[in-house]
């Protein structure tokens, strides 16, 4: 072990005087990499169901509760098919002209126990394909809470088919597959472009196609859950960032450090901003402070120092504050939860900051405006731009093309009596049995 | 016999059951968590930084059957008991009652009270 990280730092200060090589480490499956990466992918399932659904779940109105959880249970489903048969080989395959991968694995055809991806290089394909399965997933799940309460389940499934196939894997591609966005030198540690700017602006395009719920009160039915949720979030969150180093070693513990730092600083300055203007401390308030400020920490999780980490968070508890408090209801579209001011907005703050608090000490793959590179900066808003470009574009057409097919929204009736029961014919709580 | 209905404060629940079974009036009790307004109006909450008007609050209503000649005083015992002098403490509905039958039994009338 000593030998590997001496012959790791050797390699490191000779890349450093410019030296190029032209083999790299060789890979080879590590057992610790594999273990935490296993568990990693675990808690990250966890973010989905039940964190996010539990968390939206009680946000919802009583009578559609049991459809918001749903939506995120289906798309966990669907993507968790899609992306074994093709998901994995369009985002991960061979590059294609910086596009997307090539479809030479579809069902993962040529996968091997031994295999190993040139994405992961100590730890089994198989784990680096399940891993990156749930981040697929949750962007997918992610993007309901601004259409819940009155869509259609069979928009729904069609939404969850075609958005992953056509925006996640190419954003996905672009950024991680080695892509265009990569070769550029954006950097994302975790997610912001890929999950959190994608998911925020189709759920705002989304949002804006279906129109306002008839009932446009927002009354949570049960803040219990939606404290929890955030918990569970906050908690698979540590696999989502401190995974994406792909190896148990520094900079997992960096981007674990950097992540509940970020988090609890956003929840505070969310509930201090509610105390100013309200007089009052909320559970939703502290809740989706700490969601705000585990997204925008996601693209900066394993770039940034401590220092770094507590700014990022400050900010993404206060301008997605103001964004959802004063900014939406002058707009008037009906994101229901929040999903373009939350996940859209943090995640923009966080890979626009990534590009000033990005610290080589951390991680020397990245440097910012503050570490004498202003070009980092650019190039973070360039990936932005692009990202927000391609996604509005690709989200509407997916919209239309849904409701060419099989419509948009339920009927006004079975909006009023519920989805749970329009539907579901199902009941979240029953007085009798 | 009649029948009581009282919708009062969720707070003042236990002082208003202690006071009835301590006057020795009360048989049974039901309880039903409502919502409802009166002159009271509802409280304003907060959602991410938005304040939003809830107009239905919740209360507790009790419903308990009586000797006629029991009436008046309970009354005065829920009057007392879950009485705060704000708005919103509620009211009591005295209603005449036709009849009764114990399930178990058959009895009717003062026999199943």
């Amino acid at each position: 072990m000593r030998l590997v990280i001496f012959s790791t730092l050797i390699l490191g200060i000779m890349h450093f005087s410019g030296i190029v090589f032209a083999e790299e480490t060789q890979p080879r499956i590590d057992t610790g990499d594999t273990a935490w990466m296993i568990v990693a992918t675990a808690l990250v399932m966890l973010m989905t169901i039940p964190g996010l659904a539990l968390f939206y779940g009680g946000l919802a109105k009583r009578k559609d509760s049991l459809n918001t959880i749903a939506m995120s249970f289906v798309a966990f489903s669907i993507v968790s098919i899609l992306w074994v048969i093709y998901g994995y080989t369009l985002a991960f395959g061979k590059d294609i002209s910086g596009i997307i991968g090539k479809p030479t694995k579809l069902f993962l055809s040529g996968i091997g126990i031994n295999s190993i991806s040139e994405a992961a290089k100590t730890i089994p394909e198989y784990t680096f394909i399940v891993y990156q399965l749930t981040f697929a997933a949750i962007t997918v799940a992610l993007v309901s809470g601004a259409l819940i309460e009155r869509m259609k389940f069979s928009a729904w499934v069609l939404f969850c088919i075609l958005w992953m196939t056509l925006a996640y894997l190419p954003v996905a591609h672009w950024v991680w597959g080695g892509g265009f966005l990569a070769r550029i030198g954006a950097l994302d540690f975790a997610g912001g472009t890929v999950v959190h700017i994608n998911a925020g602006i189709a759920a705002l395009i989304g949002a804006i196609m279906l129109g306002k719920r008839s009932d446009t009160s927002l009354i949570p039915h049960n803040l219990t859950m939606v404290a929890t949720g955030a918990g569970l979030l906050w908690f698979g969150w540590f696999g989502f960032n401190a995974g994406s180093a792909l190896s148990a070693n520094g900079l997992a513990g960096a981007a674990f450090i950097s992540t509940n730092t970020a988090a609890a600083s956003a929840a505070l300055s969310w509930m201090f901003i509610e105390w100013l203007y309200l007089k009052k401390v909320t559970i939703l308030g502290i809740s989706s402070g700490a969601v705000a400020g585990l997204v925008a920490i996601t693209p900066a999780a394993g770039f940034v120092n401590i220092i770094g980490a507590i700014i990022i968070g400050i900010v993404a508890g206060i301008v997605p504050y103001f964004v959802v408090a004063k900014l939406k209801p002058r707009l008037g579209y009906d994101d229901t939860l929040d999903v373009f001011g939350i996940h859209g907005i943090a995640g923009t703050l966080g890979a626009l900051l990534t590009g000033l608090f990005a610290d080589p000490a951390i991680n020397e793959a990245g440097k910012g405006l503050f570490y004498g590179n202003p070009s980092q900066f650019f190039i973070q808003i360039l990936a932005v731009a692009i990202t927000i470009a391609y996604v509005s574009l690709i989200s509407r057409l997916i919209f239309l093309l849904i409701r060419l097919f099989v419509g948009l929204r339920v009927d006004r009736n079975d909006e009023l009596i519920g989805l749970d029961e329009s539907l579901h014919g199902e009941k979240a709580y029953s007085l009798h049995i | 016999m009649k029948k009581i209905e009282a919708i009062i404060k969720p707070f003042k629940f236990d002082e208003v059951v202690q006071g009835l079974l301590q006057a020795g009036i009360a048989s049974g009790i039901t309880v039903t968590e409502v919502k409802g307004f009166g002159k009271q109006k509802g409280f304003v909450g907060i959602y991410r930084g938005k304040e939003y008007e809830v107009r239905f609050l919740p209360k507790l209503k009790i419903e308990l059957i009586l000797n006629d000649e029991d009436v008046e005083k309970a009354m005065k015992i829920i009057k007392e008991k879950a009485r705060t002098g704000e708005v919103g403490d509620g009211k009591i509905f005295v209603f005449n009652l036709e009849d009764i039958m114990r399930i178990r039994t058959g009895e009717r009338g003062k026999e199943a009270l």
